[in-house]
């Protein structure tokens, strides 16, 4: 059976026709849709850190984050300081919530020194300190915000993933499990960094020994649970030194 | 009669049943083993599929006579990558809350084996509303055995349907866990949706008499 379709000639102008078509139109619908999308994640950041904050629409069960139309102004009026922390040198910055964790953790593996963002914020008279942390899932890329007072005991977190599996990893975005970091310490009384492990066999469903330095693990997401003790352990450990300043 | 005719009714049908895409074909096992232990990912996942496969399928139907055979399998992937990316794009751009709920399923819908397989089975061979009847029905047999197999493991294994606490609360031992129910955390792994899956198959086939083998 011979057919037009079958030359080769015709396949391959089919193939470059068929690139350069798909191609431009997805070209065209990124780039029209860019600033859209660049506004909706500069939004998100800010929501992210008020959530942590403790600023956020959360009902019984769920967790909500304030409306994207009220965020910029709520983040003016909880966020009281915006400070960049380079090896010795802290600095102001009232766009320190632009800068990429991920690429700054490349910098820091190229040697170079990374710049730490801290976002320091007041909810209820207590003054509280926002850390950004960026870390590996099972599938992608897992991050976060962790809130915590001149002590280093986490006051709120939020977490969210790329691709974690839907109904496992995924879960570690619902308030059941953000919700457990809720007074853990991550400094052991002598002052020293432990972090919190999301821990199996921790026995502990409701969460009440809060110096363990561990919260339950979700059944079926023991990759992204370890993520989640790694990223809170690596990005966490950093800010030690800012703390300690802190009391002196 | 109505708006189709017996055949047009049959491919919205067929699939459902006797020619279930999922517990008859074997295609799509993947999905339906890795994103059905909860009800609600399980409904928007059939939902996503059903969108992509209808408007696949009419896209594949119109361009049928024109695809280079020798390489159709790359053009239908390139149809459906392309689809599924704008969809995604300008959901970020518009509803981004939404996108951030469907985004974790857009690899899943393109390496779906069933919309390559529509595309290749029907639509290369069909009508474009006959192949947008065809993706409909394939998509609602694979979103039934979905939600089917969603129901089973997100009650049997967290004790919620659609994260509702209907079995009462676990921790505090209210409702049936005061008599001492345990939820079955092994329903939340994948080989337990296997097993629902065999157990659906069985059923059905031992049911369904145009599905039972000779032998």
């Amino acid at each position: 059976m011979s057919k037009k379709t079958d030359n080769n000639l015709y396949t391959l102008v089919f193939a470059v026709i068929m690139v350069l078509v798909v191609g431009s139109v997805l070209a065209f619908f990124a780039s029209s849709l860019k600033p859209n999308i660049d506004e909706n994640k500069r939004v998100e950041k800010q929501q992210n850190i008020l959530y942590a904050l403790g600023v956020n629409d959360n009902d019984e069960s769920n967790a909500n984050f304030i409306s994207s139309a009220v965020a910029g102004k709520k983040f003016e009026k909880y966020i009281k300081k915006q400070i960049v922390i380079q090896g010795d040198n802290i600095t102001e910055d009232a766009n320190a919530y632009l800068i990429d964790v991920k690429q700054q953790q490349t910098f820091a593996k190229e040697g170079k020194e990374r710049k730490l963002p801290l976002f320091v914020g007041e909810k209820d008279g207590k003054i509280l300190y926002v850390a950004p942390i960026y870390g590996k899932g099972l599938w992608d890329a897992i991050w976060g915000y962790v809130a915590m007072d001149e002590n280093m005991i986490i006051q709120g977190a939020y977490f969210d993933h790329k691709g974690e599996t839907p109904g496992l990893g995924a879960n570690i975005k619902q308030r059941f499990f953000m919700d457990d970091f809720h007074g853990e310490h991550l400094l052991t009384d002598e002052g020293e960094f432990k972090g919190v492990t999301v821990a199996k066999g921790n026995n502990d469903p409701k969460n009440e020994r809060k110096s363990d330095y561990k919260v339950d693990a979700i059944a079926g997401a023991t990759i992204t649970g370890n993520g989640v003790s790694a990223m809170i352990k690596s990005d966490l450990q950093l800010y030690v030194p800012y703390f300690k300043s802190l009391k002196n | 009669m109505a708006l189709l005719s017996k055949k047009d009714a049959g491919l919205l049908t067929d699939p459902l049943t006797d020619n279930n895409p999922i517990t008859v074909q074997v295609l799509g096992i993947c999905s339906a083993l890795a994103i059905t232990a909860e009800l609600k990912a399980s409904i928007v996942m059939a939902l996503s599929v059903m969108a992509v496969l209808a408007l696949g399928n009419v896209a594949i139907s119109l361009l049928r006579n024109i695809i280079p055979s020798k390489i159709r399998i790359i053009v239908q992937l390139v149809v459906v990558a392309a689809l599924v990316i704008i969809v995604d794009l300008i959901l970020k751009a518009f509803s981004y809350e939404l996108s951030k709920t469907l985004s974790v399923f857009v690899g899943l819908i393109i390496t779906n084996c069933i919309i390559m397989g529509r595309f290749e089975a029907f639509a290369l061979g069909n009508g474009p509303w006959k192949s947008f009847l065809d993706g409909i029905g394939n998509a609602a047999g694979y979103g039934l055995i979905l939600v089917i197999v969603g129901f089973f493991r997100e009650l049997l294994g967290s004790g919620t349907l659609l994260g509702f606490k209907v079995l009462g609360d676990p921790i505090e031992k209210t409702g049936l866990y005061a008599i001492g129910y345990e939820n079955n955390g092994f329903m939340l792994l994948s080989p337990m949706a296997l097993i629902v899956l065999g157990i659906i198959i069985w059923i059905q086939r031992s049911r369904n008499k145009v599905l039972i083998e000779e032998n």
